[in-house]
C-alpha cells in the first residue's frame, strides 16, 4: 500500500471528503441521485471490506457476499423484532448486528476456507458461497425463499427525532457509517496485523520465518473484513427494507470483486472509486439497456488486461506530471485517444444492442439508439456500426501508440531531471 | 436394487462427464498454473455450437465441429487473452478468466436468448440399450460413457506416447529449458489451453442433450467442477477421477432419495452435499484426496 | 556447556532420493560453526530441516535441548532461531525499514494486535532503526526493497534475519554473488551481529570461513565427514581428497 507521509495531506483528504459526503445531497437533488447515493455508501464500506482481502492480505475470494448477506438477515430479523416490541436497539445501531453477524460467520466459515490459499482458496470461497445460497433457498422459515424477507425501517421510538422514514435520513445514516467504518478499516492498516497482512500477502514464506502464523493472520484478517461487510449488509437491508436469496449469491460476491478490481486493488482509496463507477453502472446503465452486464463484464476484462491497477492507478499515475506541470502535453493525446474510444463504443453499442434486439424476438426488431429510430435487421445499420467499431478499434491503436510516446517522453525527461 | 444399479449407472455416467470436465481443467492447471474459471463456460458454448450445428446439418458432424469451433476459441483467448496477463501473477489470471466467463454467460445470453434451447438426443441414440429389471437404460447414456472414456483414454496416450506429449510434460516443469532446447514453449501452451477448451466444448455436446442447454448451465455446473478439484487435490488427476465418481454419483442418489432429515428430505438437501464434502474434507485432510501441487 | 543445537541421525529423502544419510551433529552455545561441502552435498536442506522448511524423514533436531523435530517454521523461529535464505526472501514491495520492523513485531510482543497503531510503538521502532543501522541501510531506508542493489538486497536479507533478536543465527551463503569488497563488509557485519550469538553458516568462499568459524564441519552426500577447528579440517586427508578430488576432475574435464 502506498503511503502519504504528509499527515497534513491526510487530514485535508479526510476532512474533504467529510465535506463530501455531507454536502452530496444539496448538490445532486433529484430523489434516484439519493438512492443511488445512499447504495454507494453502503456498497463502499462492502468493497473496502473486499479490499482487506484481496489488496491487503492477497486473498481472492469469489463469495464474499455470504458475509454481507447473512449479515442483512440477521438485521432484517432484529428489525422485524424491533417493530414487534420484543426487543430494542435504535435504528441507527442496527448495521453493528449485521456487523457482530458477519463476523460470527467469518469466524466459522474462516476456518475452513483459511487452511489453504491462493487459488484453492479462492475455489473454497466460491463453494462455501454456493452452499450457503443453497441453504437460503432450502430454509424459507429463517430466510423466506425465494421472496426473501421484507421489514420496516420506520419502527421503535424514533432516535433523536429521526425516524429514518424519509430517504435523506437514511442517506446520512449511511454516509455516517460509511465515513466510520472507512476511516476503522484504514486504521487497521497501520496496525501490526494490517502491515503483517500485507508481509503474509507478499511474501508468505518469509513471514512464517519471522514468527508468524500466516493462517492465523488471514484468518483474523477474513474476520476482521466479514465484519464490516456486514455492516455493510446491515445497511443495505435497511435502505431497502427486503432481504432475500440474491443477497449471498455469486452474482452479489462476483459484482464486488468487480468493483473492486475497477477502482484499483492495490490503493487504499481504489474500491471507493470502484464501488461509485460500479454502482453508477449498474443503477443508471441498466435502466437503458439489458445489455448492460456484457458492457460491465467487457469493461472488466479490459481493466484486467491493460490497466490492472484500476482507475486509481490511472489517476495516481498523473500525479508526478501534474506536479511536474506537465500535464499540458498530454491533452491532446488523451483527447485522441478518448475519441477514438467513444467512435469505437458507439459502434460496439450498436452491434450488440442490435443482436439483441434480434434475438429478443418478443420486443420487435424496431429498436432506437440516440433518438434515431431504425430496423435491427438493415444491412446499413449493420454496415455502419461494424465500421464504427473497425474504425475506432483502428485509431485507438495509433492514439495509444501516440500517448505512450509522449508519455515515455515525459518519463524520461523527469527521471533525468531527478537523478540530476 | 434394481434402483441401486439404475442409479449407480446414472451416477457413473454423470461422474464421467464431471471427469470429462475437471480433468481437461486440472490438465490446463497443471501444465500452466492456470485455473481457468471460463472452464463450464466452455462446456455450454460445445453444447450451444453442437446445437446450432445439428440443427442445420446433424449430431455426428456436431460431434466433431463444436469441440474443434471450442477449441479455436481457446487457443484465441490464450493467444490475445492470457498470454498478457501471465506476467502479472496468478490473481490476474484467474481474474481474467473469471471475466471471461462473466462474458461468454452474456454473450450466450445475447445471442440465443435467456431461455433453454432444443438441443435433443439425436434419434438413433435415443431408445433403450439395455434393460434392468423394469428399467430401461437409456442407449444415450451408454454413449456417452463410451465417449468419455474414449477420450480419456486417447489424451492419457497423447501426453505419454507421444513427442508432443513428452515436450508438454517437460514444459510443465522446466518451460525454459524445453524453449531452450528449441521448442516454441508458448505454442504449446496455446495448443494445451485449446485442447481444454475443446475438451469442454465435446463435453458440452454430449452433455448438453443429455441434460438442459440453457444460459445458466455453466453457473450450474462450474462451481461442482471446481469443488471436484479442490476435493481430488489441486493438479491430481487421479484425485479428480475420484472425486468426480464420488460426487457423481452423490448427486444422483441423493435426488432421488426420498428420507426426511429433520424437515428436509435428501433430495431437497442434494445441491448442498457437494460443498458440505467439501468443507469436511478441508477440515480433516486439507491437501485432498490425492493433493500434490499448491495452487 | 550447552549445545544450542543437536542433530541426532537426521535422515531426510525426497520420494526415493537421499538427501541427508544420518547426520549427528553438535553446535555448541556461542560458537561459529560453518558447513562447508561440495554443490548438492545437502548443506541447505540441513538447513531447511532444522527450520522447519522440511520435515525430517527420520531422527531428531534439538534447540538448546528442546525437541524442535518437524516444528513449523514459525513456531521454530518464537524458540529462538532464525535463518537468512540463500536465494533472497525479502518483501520486495515494502521498504526496507518495513522489512526490518516486519521482523521485529513478533518478538517485541505486539503478536496479532490490530488495536495498536505500529506508527507508535517506540520501542519497535527504535530496535528497527538500530539493525538498519548495523547493516548500513540507514540512508536508505524508505525505498522499495525490491529496487535495491544484489548486495543491499542481501544486507536486507541479514537484517530481516537478525531484527528479532534470536540467539541462534542461521546464514545461508550469505556473502554468495558478492565481490572481494561487498565479501569483505559482510564478514565485518556478520561478525558484529553475532557477538554473545551461536552461528551457523552455510559457505562456499574458503576464507570467509576460514576466518570467521570457530569450528568447522563438511558435508558430503548427506553425510558429515569430519568436524573441528579449522586447523584440524585443513590438515584432514579425507577432506582434502574430498575437496582436492574434486578440483582435479574439473581440471581434468576443462
Amino acid at each position: 500500500m502506498k503511503y502519504q507521509p504528509l499527515n497534513l495531506a491526510r487530514w485535508v483528504l479526510w476532512s474533504a471528503t467529510a465535506v463530501v459526503f455531507l454536502i452530496a445531497p444539496h448538490i445532486f437533488t433529484k430523489s434516484f441521485a439519493l438512492t443511488m447515493m445512499t447504495q454507494m455508501g453502503a456498497f463502499i464500506i462492502f468493497a473496502l471490506a473486499y479490499n482487506m482481502l484481496l489488496g491487503q492480505g492477497g486473498m481472492l475470494s469469489f463469495g464474499h457476499a455470504v458475509y454481507s448477506g447473512l449479515g442483512a438477515y440477521i438485521t432484517v430479523h432484529a428489525l422485524n423484532l424491533v417493530g414487534k416490541g420484543s426487543f430494542y436497539i435504535p435504528v441507527p445501531l442496527l448495521p453493528l448486528v449485521g456487523g457482530l453477524a458477519g463476523l460470527a460467520f467469518g469466524m466459522l466459515f474462516g476456518y475452513v476456507t483459511t487452511k489453504r490459499a491462493g487459488t484453492t482458496f479462492a475455489l473454497i470461497s466460491l463453494g462455501i458461497g454456493e452452499m450457503v445460497f443453497a441453504c437460503v433457498l432450502m430454509f424459507p422459515g429463517f430466510f423466506g425463499g425465494e421472496a426473501g424477507i421484507s421489514t420496516n425501517r420506520v419502527v421503535g421510538k424514533p432516535f433523536l427525532g429521526l425516524t429514518f422514514g424519509p430517504a435523506i435520513q437514511v442517506y446520512y445514516l449511511v454516509a455516517f457509517w460509511c465515513f466510520a467504518c472507512m476511516a476503522a478499516m484504514f486504521a487497521l492498516t497501520q496496525t501490526p496485523l494490517g502491515r503483517m497482512a500485507n508481509a503474509v500477502r507478499d511474501n508468505p514464506e518469509r513471514a512464517e520465518f519471522v514468527g508468524y502464523n500466516t493462517q492465523h493472520v488471514r484468518f483474523l484478517q477474513l474476520v476482521l473484513s466479514s465484519f464490516f461487510a456486514g455492516v455493510s449488509g446491515g445497511l443495505s437491508c435497511i435502505n431497502f427494507e427486503i432481504v432475500s436469496a440474491e443477497n449471498v449469491s455469486a452474482i452479489r460476491s462476483g459484482g464486488v470483486l468487480l468493483a473492486t478490481f475497477i477502482g484499483g486493488v492495490p490503493f487504499f482509496f481504489g474500491p471507493i472509486i470502484g464501488a461509485i463507477v460500479f454502482i453508477f453502472f449498474v443503477v443508471a446503465l441498466s435502466g437503458f439497456t439489458k445489455a448492460w452486464l456484457l458492457y460491465l463484464g467487457l469493461f472488466f476484462l479490459l481493466m484486467v488486461l491493460y490497466v490492472p491497477g484500476g482507475i486509481a492507478s490511472l489517476v495516481l499515475m498523473q500525479l508526478p506530471v501534474i506536479r511536474a506541470r506537465r500535464f499540458g502535453e498530454l491533452a491532446w493525446p488523451y483527447c485522441l485517444a478518448a475519441s477514438a474510444s467513444l467512435v469505437a463504443l458507439a459502434g460496439l453499442v450498436g452491434v450488440v444492442e442490435m443482436v439483441y434486439h434480434l434475438s429478443d424476438v418478443s420486443g420487435g426488431t424496431q429498436m432506437a439508439l440516440a433518438g434515431v429510430g431504425f430496423d435491427a435487421r438493415s444491412g446499413l445499420a449493420w454496415l455502419v456500426f461494424s465500421v464504427l467499431l473497425a474504425a475506432g478499434l483502428v485509431a485507438l491503436r495509433y492514439a495509444l501508440r501516440f500517448v505512450s510516446e509522449r508519455w515515455g517522453m515525459i518519463q524520461a525527461e523527469l527521471q533525468a531531471k531527478a537523478a540530476a | 436394487m434394481e434402483f441401486f444399479l439404475v442409479q449407480t449407472l446414472n451416477g457413473i455416467s454423470y461422474g464421467l462427464l464431471l471427469f470429462m470436465l475437471s480433468s481437461g481443467l486440472t490438465l490446463v492447471f497443471s501444465l500452466m498454473g492456470v485455473l481457468n474459471f471460463a472452464h463450464a463456460s466452455f462446456y455450454m458454448l460445445g453444447a450451444y455450437f453442437a446445437y446450432q450445428v445439428s440443427a442445420k446439418i446433424g449430431f455426428w458432424p456436431a460431434l466433431v465441429i463444436a469441440p474443434v469451433l471450442v477449441g479455436a476459441i481457446g487457443m484465441l483467448v490464450e493467444r490475445w487473452g492470457l498470454r498478457t496477463v501471465h506476467r502479472y501473477g496468478h490473481v490476474a489470471e484467474l481474474l481474467f478468466t473469471f471475466g471471461l466467463a462473466y462474458l461468454i454467460d452474456e454473450a450466450v445470453h445475447l445471442v440465443w436468448g435467456r431461455s433453454s434451447v432444443e438441443y435433443r438426443v439425436p434419434p438413433d441414440l435415443d431408445g433403450p440399450l439395455f434393460t434392468i429389471f423394469t428399467s430401461q437404460y437409456p442407449i444415450y447414456r451408454g454413449f456417452m460413457m463410451l465417449v468419455s472414456v474414449a477420450m480419456l483414454v486417447s489424451i492419457w496416450l497423447a501426453l505419454t506416447r507421444t513427442r508432443i506429449g513428452l515436450v508438454i510434460q517437460a514444459a510443465l516443469t522446466h518451460p525454459q529449458t524445453v524453449e531452450a532446447l528449441g521448442h516454441n514453449v508458448p505454442r504449446v501452451f496455446m495448443l494445451v489451453f485449446g485442447g481444454g477448451a475443446a475438451l469442454a466444448g465435446l463435453a458440452g455436446v454430449i452433455g448438453g442433450n443429455a441434460f438442459v442447454t440453457e444460459p445458466g448451465m455453466a453457473a450450474a455446473v462450474g462451481p461442482i467442477i471446481f469443488v471436484i478439484v479442490v476435493v481430488g487435490g489441486m493438479g491430481s488427476l487421479a484425485g479428480a477421477f475420484i472425486a468426480s465418481l464420488l460426487i457423481g454419483c452423490l448427486q444422483t442418489f441423493a435426488v432421488a432419495l426420498d428420507w426426511s432429515l429433520g424437515g428436509i428430505t435428501v433430495s431437497q438437501a442434494a445441491p448442498v452435499l457437494p460443498y458440505l464434502l467439501m468443507v469436511l474434507l478441508l477440515i480433516f485432510r486439507p491437501r485432498g484426496l490425492m493433493g500434490t501441487r499448491e495452487g | 556447556m550447552k549445545n544450542a543445537i543437536e542433530l541426532q541421525e537426521v535422515h531426510k529423502s525426497f520420494g526415493t532420493t537421499k538427501i541427508i544419510q544420518g547426520v549427528s551433529l553438535e553446535i555448541r552455545d556461542g560458537e561459529r560453526h560453518a558447513i562447508i561441502g561440495p554443490n548438492g552435498a545437502g548443506k541447505s536442506t540441513l538447513f531447511n530441516l532444522i527450520s522447519g522448511r522440511y520435515e525430517v524423514s527420520a531422527g531428531r533436531i534439538l534447540l538448546q535441548g528442546a525437541d524442535i523435530t518437524n516444528l513449523r517454521p514459525f513456531e521454530i523461529n518464537r524458540k529462538g532461531l532464525s535463518r537468512s535464505f540463500q536465494v533472497t526472501n525479502i518483501f520486495h514491495n515494502m521498504t526496507v525499514f518495513e522489512n526490518i520492523r516486519c521482523g521485529v513485531l513478533w518478538s517485541a510482543g505486539y503478536r496479532y494486535s490490530f488495536w495498536q497503531r505500529v506508527g507508535a510503538l517506540k520501542e519497535v521502532k527504535q530496535r528497527a532503526e538500530e539493525v538498519m543501522e548495523r547493516i548500513g541501510l540507514a540512508k536508505r531506508r524508505n525505498l522499495p526493497a525490491g529496487t535495491l542493489t544484489y548486495a543491499e538486497q542481501r544486507a536486507l536479507e541479514i537484517g530481516v534475519t537478525i531484527a528479532c533478536g534470536a540467539s541462534v543465527i542461521l546464514l545461508d551463503e550469505p556473502t554468495s554473488g558478492m565481490s572481494r569488497t561487498e565479501t569483505a563488509q559482510v564478514v565485518e557485519l556478520v561478525r558484529s551481529i553475532t557477538q554473545g550469538k551461536t552461528l551457523v553458516m552455510v559457505e562456499h568462499d574458503m576464507g570467509v570461513v576460514f576466518g570467521l568459524a570457530d569450528r568447522i564441519s563438511v558435508l558430503v552426500y548427506g553425510e558429515v565427514l569430519a568436524t573441528g577447528t579449522p586447523e584440524e579440517i585443513r590438515g584432514n586427508p579425507a577432506v582434502q581428497e574430498a575437496y582436492l578430488g574434486s578440483l582435479h576432475k574439473e581440471t581434468a574435464h576443462a
